[in-house]
């Protein structure tokens, strides 16, 4: 029991500050790499290559004048940055960051509480997030405040909707809702992201939207919004909202690399997964899940600084109109898969039915991209001849 | 019930840290109000009007939609987790429950649709 206790208690304060750290990074990473996409230098003179110059923030941060606007809810408006702070850090608590890693006292597993509910408990408490924004909005007594708030918590409910549907997917392949369960059945076949390109693609778009990032960013959509529902906030209660918005970022990311790129699964190997734990299997496991979560957190910042920001009634449209019946009618479809290759041809879950769902996936893609297409931005920018 | 302890322990560390970093900046950091400082933010005028007015009821629309579907969610998840497992009930039964569900629910979906609740302009 003291064993227990005593590696929690480390692996909680490692996960947390780590995630922190990440934040931190991630918010350097993502000034230095606007700044290349657009021809720039970005940050560079607080340390080498600007390595400090989010200590620097951090520290400006927790100097400045708080403001609280008059008339606003003083106890609300104090107390809404920690609940959307909260959450936001708790999320990432049920996601398996590496292989077991033996030590003299007993074997660790690589994840901070690995719960029963484990996907669940993901989609229950980033929900929580949503009230930190509104009571934001709300509490600040500010119009565009309270117009970014509304504006987000209708845009995060609708979207999220899509995102938990296209988990569902994974769990009717996984046959679990605990994600070192979800892990372990992709490193016996193939990642999921084969059998379940369709269900990927929609989870992706719906984290952008639940992160509120660009193209669905706005609930700050600061040409005119000027910046939210955290307009009036400064100091540190501002920087808890940003800290709070990148480390859905990175946790995000993370279920993306959990749920349909394997997690900590190393490709081409079964090295990983098999035999006895050791200390270089879980370096090894460690530094490809953070390569993962990486390539999706570089892809977020990629999407951010390419792709213009939707108007608010195209942004309801995709999410009700178009991702809604689409994952309806994809998890029938897959159901409807599943039923005849387990009963018609009574092959169980293995690559080989991952393949067939593969080419079904495939086939579902071509389709998609012809009907959203229609002739508009693949054919359409190919010179025409003149009639 | 140990991954629980776990839990409550992130918990703790997270909510221990969002409160220091309020406190903390709330003592490091000048206070010097003035009127105009503490004004609500309209980007420059005199603030109009008290910003707690009513809005659009299409908020509630979604928010009573986003129920209704994400409960849908939540039965579909049980619902995955044993059809691809072994229980007494057969695959077949199970696609068939789930058709009809969906089948209802689609006709939901569309007298949504036909009444104009996805409409914003």
């Amino acid at each position: 029991m003291t064993f227990f206790l005593v590696s929690s208690a480390i692996k909680v304060f490692v996960v947390f500050n780590l995630i922190m750290v990440g934040v931190a990074l991630l918010t350097l990473l993502e000034r230095r790499v606007c700044a290349w996409m657009q021809d720039r230098l970005g940050p560079n003179r607080v340390g080498p290559q600007g390595i400090l110059q989010p200590a620097a923030d951090g520290l400006k941060n927790f100097l400045k004048e708080e403001t609280s606007p008059a008339m606003a809810d003083k106890t609300l408006f104090t107390l809404a940055p920690i609940v959307s702070f909260v959450p936001a850090l708790l999320t990432f608590g049920v996601i398996p960051f590496a292989a077991p890693l033996p030590t003299r006292w007993g074997v660790v597993p690589m994840v901070v509480a690995d719960l029963p509910v484990g996907f669940l408990y993901i989609l229950a408490i980033s929900s929580l997030g949503v009230y930190g924004i509104v009571l934001a909005g709300w509490s600040s007594n500010n119009k565009y405040a309270l117009l970014g708030g509304l504006r987000a918590s209708a845009q995060m409910i609708s979207y999220e909707i899509a995102l938990g549907m296209s988990t569902v997917a994974v769990i009717l392949l996984a046959g679990n809702v605990t994600l070192s369960q979800v892990i372990a059945q992709q490193q016996q076949a193939l990642w999921f992201v084969i059998p379940l390109t369709v269900a990927f693609l929609i989870f992706f778009i719906s984290a952008l939207a639940e992160t509120n990032r660009l193209p669905f960013d706005l609930p700050e959509a600061e040409g005119e919004l000027i910046a939210g529902y955290h307009t009036e906030y400064s100091s540190m209660k501002f920087s808890m909202f940003y800290i709070a918005e990148y480390s859905n970022m990175v946790t995000a990311s993370a279920l993306m690399a959990t749920l349909f790129f394997g997690g900590w699964d190393i490709p081409f190997t079964s090295w990983d997964s098999t035999g006895d734990p050791s200390l270089v299997k879980t370096l090894a496991t460690l530094a490809v899940f953070g390569l993962k979560t990486f390539v999706f957190l570089f892809t977020y910042i990629w999407v951010r600084w390419t792709l213009p920001r939707f108007r608010y009634d195209q942004l309801m449209a995709l999410g009700w109109k178009v991702l809604l019946p689409l994952v309806l009618l994809y998890i029938t479809l897959l159901a409807v898969a599943i039923w005849f290759v387990r009963i018609r041809l009574g092959w169980d879950y293995g690559p080989g039915m991952a393949w067939v769902l593969g080419g079904l996936n495939l086939v579902l893609l071509i389709v998609l991209a012809w009907w959203l297409d229609r002739g508009r931005i693949v054919s359409g920018s190919v010179p025409q001849e003149a009639a | 019930m140990q991954p629980y302890i776990q839990f409550l322990m992130l918990l703790g560390m997270a909510v221990i840290a969002g409160t220091t970093m309020i406190v903390a900046s709330h003592f490091l950091g000048p206070r010097r109000p003035t009127e105009v400082k503490e004004r609500p933010y309209e980007s420059g005028m005199p603030p109009l009007g008290s910003a707690h007015e009513r809005f659009s009821v299409k908020f509630y629309l979604v928010a009573v939609l986003f129920i209704l579907f994400d409960i849908e969610t939540v039965f579909l998840i049980p619902w995955a987790v044993i059809f691809m497992g072994t229980g007494t009930l057969t695959t077949g039964f199970l696609l068939v429950e789930m058709l009809v569900f969906m089948l209802i629910l689609f006709v939901g979906y569309v007298y949504v649709w036909k009444r104009g609740a996805f409409q914003w302009d």
